[in-house]
């Protein structure tokens, strides 16, 4: 990723640039790799071309639409800009920001963190040779990297392996330095554990660990326990086990619903993404979130609280570019996790229903909030199908130095390729949509969870008439739009005619 | 009004109801001799009926003040602090009396007064026609006709005047008969199925005790069986558990002996009186009612409470009763001990499955029972009782305000085209019954989905109403435009050649697309994402007031799940 990838808005008209002793200047404002520039785009009138790396620090103002950055210069000056559109200064404000971050190609050859991918984005204070000590503190070598950044007050999530601090405490000085160098000047942050503290201690004897909040004295440390492995697969199993039996008497079914546990875990994982994003959101305030390996509960928390907190992950290409970045990327390890589903008897080590849990919990906020999803409840069914076996070579080996191996791009296709294909898109596109670009909170009450029955009772019941609802629905909007247009096309035509009209009587 | 002592208190608090911490709104209650009003600093109101209240709670004083419970019979459940015991006592007592008003006439339908004339009045009361209704059944006709029997309420007080028999069912036959059903509630028809002869007929539970006969009855049922064509034998569904029916016995009551009546084929069909079905409902709330409940006590709570296994019993008879006519044309006898709860159920429920009429409002209010006492419909017990009231004098009725406002009411994805007999056979598998959440929390928003598709849809089925019309006006116009005198358009020529900037092409660039959804937009809008919700601007107070140290955080999550 180049710092052009960062820019989201490469050009805005009407930005007024103020600057002392000056007259106020209206243009253009343009980024390009390495330069901010306005230009009023008239001769004999200077422009402003400003290195990004002359930038200090901004300030961002909002009235109303109208919003202000004020950008303060490593040579002293300071300049003003107003940009109309909010979306659009926010766009610019965190592009020429982020400077916080930098890419890291230390993984290149996957060395320093096997389940990393090749590049990954670290703050900028922080050097690679620092970056490998760090893995040797942390799980797997996960060292810290950023997951998230909240553009609306530039917090951000962090990811990482446990720390390896074991019985006697060991501490790492590069570790400590990478975690703080995250926060601004009197900020402070959050770790959220996965675990119990009960789990996290017990940990140290086989030399993980948790951070001690001495050593990180602008964190504070939460602990949420997300269930694991066996746990989540057992419960699988369960719940399968029980929506296969049509002859369950209602007590039956209930008492085995309920054992199953598994809306227990939909909820504790909800309620964990619901804390993470709220720390960003209403907190002001970054976080850091790990469990043991963070590979697993670990994604699931980063992963839903963008769903919570970024509109644009709630779109079909967004939705694919989280998988793509917090699940494959990130290398949770679909391989060891989707190898057996509910029904296999042998007991084996690694299965466990991640990625499916994942998929249940956007699919209960999809329920809460049934307008403000792009995509509609079928992709994540085909997503769940795609994990478990798929033609496609997206989901194949457990991280992306497996994939490199396995040489995947070359001899595989990309799921992505095929789904995005505007036959396939039509299929997965949720009528509803309407883009909400507000932080959506779901209710985790136990009221307001329910078993996903497109998946657990699929099987099971015939979802003929719900089906026939649904379409009877898609029927109304289609009508509506098709009426919309209509109607617009004579309006159109009416004003034409009527200014012929008026053309006619005033010659 | 001689209950009420204080009918003002101020700086009254409304606890939120699932909030750990004691979250509240603060505010005034006013006591109405009909209504409980609290108005809250944002002079939101909130308006409880002293009839709804279920029940009134006085817990023990705590540092804020004396806390009030009120359990509404709608599932409302409001929690004040009265900063005054005294204040709380007395607005405690006038609500204990308030909602126990023992006298029909004190209730708030005799005071409601919703600005019709009397001829309105009337016509609300005459909506709902029952012989109309049994005409549109197909009845009288060669089989059944109606019987003058309880013309003045001799034979059975709490059935209706008109009632409709088998045509060859005398009156001493169906005298004979009343005398040996428990509260006199002879078997009379219910439903009748047009298309398959068949019917449905009502009645309470023999006086059979254990061996007693009564001919007259056993006739009776035969003139039942008989009144079908298709099919001479008949269903008798005893929609009891068999032990209570059973325990019957012993007082004189009972259940049919198959031995004595002919061409009966009777059924057990296991549903709880309504002492149980009581019970189980509060349970119910109870449980729905735990501060920061799991989801394990949330499901061991609904399968304790039993109440879906009630809901799913009563489908299972009534998918029985369905059948039994849709599949053998059978005509089917439905009564429990008194035959005016569970068979009211079954046959109600029956009838709503196999003809799609009671599937429109119309058709449904027939059927419909709920709480509101602004209206007549639901007081008394009996027709007699409501005559005796003078209902139709002194109350309104509620269909027509249904009516009037039945948009509030109708499904957009409801298609009329089903025929007339389109039977509806739900699946009743345990995993396909769900707890009805918009029902039991009506009131606790916060519980529901943040954007609610049936709204939007129902919009746009209206707008689509309107764009249709817009569209016939628009075409319309445009047709009168385009008939002018033909030297228009030698104009329009004209034009064109000198100008080949085309003025009309510039008026169709300039023409702004319309948006035309700005009813939607409003219904869009995200309750728990608005920064005017007091809930999270508050939250983000005491987030930030507080240490930012674990507990606040547990606490910040729990409350933003209430």
């Amino acid at each position: 990723m180049e710092f052009a990838e960062l820019i989201k808005t490469p050009r805005v008209d009407n930005v007024v640039l103020h600057r002392p002793f000056y007259p106020a200047v209206e243009g253009t404002l343009c980024l390009t790799g390495h330069h901010l520039i306005l230009s009023s785009r008239q001769d004999n009138t200077e422009e402003l071309w400003l290195l990004h790396s002359n930038i200090d620090a901004i300030d961002k103002r909002f009235v109303g639409p109208l919003g202000t950055i004020i950008i303060k210069c490593k040579d002293f000056r300071i300049i003003q800009l107003d940009i109309p559109g909010m979306e659009e200064c926010l766009n610019i404000a965190s592009s020429i920001e982020t400077s916080e971050w930098r890419l890291s190609y230390v993984n290149k050859e996957f060395a320093v963190c096997p389940s990393y991918p090749p590049i990954v984005i670290v703050p900028k204070s922080i050097d690679d040779e620092a970056l490998r000590k760090v893995a040797t503190f942390r799980h797997g070598g996960r060292f810290p990297v950023l997951s998230y950044y909240h553009k609306k007050n530039g917090m951000v999530i962090m990811r990482s392996g446990q720390p390896l601090t074991g019985t006697n405490g060991r501490r790492c000085k590069e570790d400590e330095k990478l975690i703080n160098a995250t926060l601004r000047a009197g900020k402070r942050g959050y770790i959220i554990d996965t675990r119990s503290l009960n789990v996290a201690q017990q940990a140290r004897a086989k030399g993980g660990g948790f951070e001690q909040e001495a050593h990180y004295p602008q964190w504070r440390r939460i602990h949420k326990s997300i269930e694991r492995y066996h746990i989540l697969q057992e419960s699988l199993i369960k719940l399968v086990e029980a929506c296969n039996d049509q002859t369950h008497n209602m007590d039956r079914w209930l008492s085995k619903l309920e054992a199953s546990n598994w809306l227990t875990h939909i909820k504790e994982i909800l309620t964990t993404a619901c804390l993470a994003a709220q720390c960003i959101d209403r907190e002001g305030a970054s976080i850091l979130i790990h469990g043991t390996e963070g590979t697993d509960s670990t994604l699931q928390v980063t992963s839903l609280a963008q769903i919570i907190l970024e509109p644009r992950s709630r779109t079909i290409r967004g939705f694919e570019a989280l998988i793509e970045r917090e699940w494959l990327q990130a290398g949770h390890p679909f391989q060891q996790r989707c190898a057996q589903s509910a029904y296999c008897n042998s007991k084996q080590k690694w299965e466990s229903p991640v990625f499916l849990l994942f998929l249940d919990c956007v699919w209960q906020i999809l329920r809460q909030f049934p307008c403000s999803f792009e995509f509609n409840e079928n992709f994540l069914i085909m997503l769940f199908e795609h994990a478990y076996a798929s033609q496609f070579g997206t989901f194949l080996g457990n991280n992306e130095s497996e994939r490199c191996k396995l040489k995947l791009q070359q001899k595989t296709m990309s799921l992505w390729s095929w789904v995005n294909r505007p036959s396939e898109l039509s299929k997965f596109t949720n009528p509803l949509f309407e883009a909400n670009n507000l932080v959506i909170w779901p209710s985790v009450a136990p009221q307001s969870l329910q078993l996903w029955e497109g998946i657990f009772l699929r099987w099971n019941r015939s979802s003929k008439y719900l089906d026939e609802a649904y379409e009877e629905m898609v029927n109304i909007i289609e009508y509506n739009k098709e009426l919309q247009a209509k109607v617009n096309i004579l309006r159109r035509q009416l004003a034409e005619l009527e200014t012929e009209d008026e053309m006619q009587e005033s010659p | 009004m001689e209950h009420i002592r204080t009918t003002k208190v101020e700086q009254v608090k409304l606890l939120d109801r699932f909030s750990t911490s004691n979250k509240s709104l603060t505010g005034t209650l006013y006591l109405t001799a009909t209504h409980l009003l609290f108005i809250d600093s944002h002079q939101k109101e909130t308006w409880i009926l002293h009839h709804h209240i279920a029940l009134v709670e006085k817990l023990a004083l705590t540092t804020s003040g004396c806390p009030l419970v009120i359990q509404c019979k709608n599932f409302r459940i409001v929690h004040f602090i009265v900063p005054r015991e005294r204040d709380c006592h007395d607005i405690y007592n006038s609500l204990l009396q308030l909602s126990k008003q023992a006298k029909y006439e004190d209730l708030y339908a005799f005071s409601y007064n919703p600005k019709q004339n009397d001829s309105e009045r009337l016509r609300g009361w005459q909506l709902i026609d029952l012989a109309e209704e049994y005409k549109r059944m197909g009845v009288p006709n060669s089989n059944w006709q109606l019987s003058d029997a309880n013309r003045e309420y001799k034979i059975c007080e709490t059935y209706p005047r008109e009632l409709y028999v088998p045509r060859i069912a005398s009156k001493p036959i169906i005298v004979g008969s009343s005398k040996f059903r428990s509260k006199g509630r002879f078997p009379v028809l219910s439903y009748y199925h047009e298309h398959k002869e068949a019917a449905i007929c009502r009645c309470s539970q023999p006086l059979s005790g254990f061996s007693a006969r009564c001919l007259e009855d056993e006739h009776l049922l035969q003139a039942i069986s008989k009144a079908n064509p298709v099919n001479r034998y008949m269903y008798v569904m005893d929609t009891r558990p068999k032990l209570n029916a059973m325990a019957n016995r012993a007082a004189g009551k009972g259940y049919e002996n198959e031995d004595n009546y002919s061409n009966i084929r009777f059924q057990f069909v296991g549903i709880e009186n309504i002492h149980v079905m009581r019970s189980s409902l509060q349970k119910l709330l109870e449980v729905n009612g735990t501060k920061g409940l799991s989801v394990s006590d949330f499901y061991s709570g609904l399968e304790s409470s039993g109440w879906l296994r009630h809901i799913k019993a009563v489908m299972d008879a009534a998918i029985f009763l369905a059948k039994a006519i849709t599949v053998e044309s059978a005509s089917v006898l439905v009564h429990c001990s008194d035959g005016w709860d569970r068979t009211s159920q079954v046959c109600s429920l029956g009838s709503l499955l196999l003809d799609s009429y009671y599937r429109t409002i119309k058709g449904f209010m027939i059927h419909e029972h709920i709480h509101s006492c602004q209206f007549g419909n639901f007081l008394g017990n009996c027709q007699k009782e409501r005559e005796e009231l003078k209902l139709k004098e002194k109350t309104y009725s509620l269909w027509p305000f249904l009516l009037d406002d039945q948009k509030k009411y109708l499904n957009p994805l409801y298609t009329s085209k089903s025929p007339k007999f389109t039977v509806l056979e739900p699946n009743t598998v345990s995993f396909n019954f769900k707890f009805w959440r918009n029902m039991y929390h009506q009131f606790d928003r916060t519980l529901h989905p943040r954007q609610s598709v049936f709204n939007i849809i129902t919009n746009m089925n209206e707008q689509n109403k309107q764009l249709e019309k817009d569209i016939k006006d628009l075409e319309s116009k445009i047709k009168q435009c385009k008939n002018k005198p033909t030297d228009g358009i030698l104009t329009k020529e004209l034009i064109h050649s000198v100008h080949p900037e085309s003025p009309t092409l510039k008026t169709s660039l300039c023409f702004k697309e319309q948006t035309l959804l700005p009813v939607n937009h409003a219904l869009r809008t995200i309750e728990g994402s608005n920064p005017a919700d007091n809930r999270y601007s508050e939250y983000a107070e005491e987030f930030s007031k507080s240490e930012p140290g674990v507990v606040s955080l547990e606490y910040g999550v729990a409350r933003m799940t209430c």
